[in-house]
């Protein structure tokens, strides 16, 4: 059985093969070739022709569904998860190519060794979780008659986390140059180098105090361990991807971000790609909502064409048309047509939207072959 | 210890990245041939690419990319190098 199978291989996709051979003990030998050559014809049936408009009928396959999308969000979705955007929301941050996401986040998968442990996974979401001064101090206080700003210490929280105060004091030194900072019990004391500053001058240190950057990784603001079927996994908000793939412990294949600018920049742009794909069918399967593969593929590939991911934007994929025309049908037309005629332009109205705006047949489906005559002097030469 | 893990890095070992080859001169001018193409036509992948960087590409190489598609059984995919901006 096994056999009539493999010989299929490349000819109908994995996919469909697993599924055919996964029902395979219900049929006889004959059964099995019948629906194999079933499945091929179906198939070689289901591809594209040459010259089908292909994006439009993906603008219409996102259309559609976007209509029925959650258009904007204010909640948390769900109790102990974290908040992530969903909906047309996201879906428009995915295909406009936001630099700045409004909620990153990363899902970090752990090494077989220790995705079991609840309190490994602990101390790995401490590593990973950013620890800011603010956080590990209960009082801020500013001292008049010294002219000093004090803080008073969580000691249970320092304990937590996993170091002392002295290297507290050492970090701090090091980042806040212009101060002296000497610990006094439980309290840190920061003073500046200048006698007799002004108000002002302390309370400011005071505010940069509070934002030194303690322990961690940089940008990840919280860390949520979550068990998906039988492994605990991290979920965070905020994202350092380089970072977290240098951690030993975490499973550097599976472990990804939703940030699709910083998946380019680590991965590549075929990663990037993948992550679209990937983002785009989460966002529509958490509605309920079902759009073919194909078209997702299809709209990735065009974002990461250039091998930069970039949206369907003016400054992306549409203001890099070569025709004026189709540039200015999108977004601001007179700036177009004016910079055109400026520069002089031609516009070979090689492409659709252009032809459609001149009122002339259009290059696509029947409207795509031409005529090609030989001339004459050409056959005369042979 | 540290520095083997940034090693590794280098190579991304990530499900999402496909597997990336470097086409010879005669794979190339088959392709072109094949499709009636110029390399402007196709794809483009950046020289700084971390996902190509072990095959030390030249600008004007192109890139034999192989997906695990769901829809296709054997999808080639094929990118052009151009500088990094």
């Amino acid at each position: 059985m096994e056999e009539i199978i493999k010989k299929y291989k490349g000819i109908i996709p994995d996919a469909l093969l697993d599924e055919i051979n996964s029902n395979s003990d219900q049929l006889n030998r004959k059964q099995l070739e019948e629906v194999l050559e079933k499945t091929k014809a179906a198939y070689e049936f289901a591809k594209i022709q040459p010259g089908e408009a292909i994006g439009i009928i993906t603008a219409e396959s996102f259309g559609e569904p976007g209509t029925q999308m959650i258009l904007r969000t204010f909640h948390f979705a769900g109790v102990a998860e974290l908040n992530v955007s969903l909906g047309l929301p996201r879906l428009i941050e995915i295909f406009d190519a936001r630099k700045t996401i409004k909620t990153p986040s990363m899902e970090i998968h752990l090494k077989k060794e220790c995705n079991n442990d609840v309190d490994k996974v602990k101390k790995i979401a401490a590593i990973i979780k950013q620890t800011r001064f603010q956080e590990l101090v209960s009082e801020f206080s500013i001292n008049l008659a010294k002219m000093q700003v004090e803080a008073l210490l969580k000691k249970k929280k320092i304990r937590e986390i996993g170091i002392t105060p002295v290297t507290i004091i050492k970090i701090l030194q090091e980042t806040l140059k212009s101060c002296i900072v000497k610990s006094d019990g439980d309290k840190i004391i920061l003073k500046t180098k200048v006698e007799n500053s002004e108000l002002t001058e302390i309370y400011k240190l005071k505010e940069k105090a509070k934002t030194v950057f303690i322990k961690g990784i940089k940008g990840v603001t919280h860390v949520l361990p979550v068990k998906r079927g039988n492994e605990f996994i991290i979920l965070t908000a905020g994202t350092n991807l380089k970072k977290v793939l240098q951690i030993k412990e975490i499973d550097q294949i599976k472990t990804t971000s939703n940030d699709i600018f910083e998946i380019a920049k680590v991965l590549g742009i075929e990663a990037a790609r993948q992550a679209v794909i990937n983002e785009t069918t989460n966002v529509i399967k958490d509605q309920g909502l079902e759009i073919d593969i194909r078209h997702i593929m299809f709209i990735s590939d065009v974002l990461t064409i250039s091998g930069v991911f970039k949206g369907i934007t003016r400054s992306g994929v549409t203001g890099e048309k070569e025709s004026v025309l189709a540039r200015a049908s999108f977004e601001t037309p007179i700036k177009h047509i004016i910079n055109a005629a400026l520069s002089g332009e031609k516009d070979e109205l090689n492409s659709v939207i252009e032809n459609v705006i001149l009122n002339q047949p259009v290059p696509v489906g029947t409207g795509l072959p031409d005529l090609v005559a030989k001339m004459k002097d050409e056959e005369n030469e042979k | 210890m540290e520095k083997t893990t940034t090693d590794k890095f280098d190579q991304p070992d990530h499900m999402f990245v496909p597997k990336h080859m470097l086409l010879s001169e005669e794979e190339e001018n088959e392709l072109l041939v094949k499709y009636n193409i110029s390399k402007k036509q196709l794809p483009c992948i950046l020289v700084t690419d971390p996902a190509i960087k072990r095959l030390n590409p030249k600008i004007g190489d192109i890139i034999k990319i192989i997906r695990n598609s769901q829809t296709s059984p054997n999808s080639p995919y094929y990118r052009v190098v151009i500088s990094g901006k």
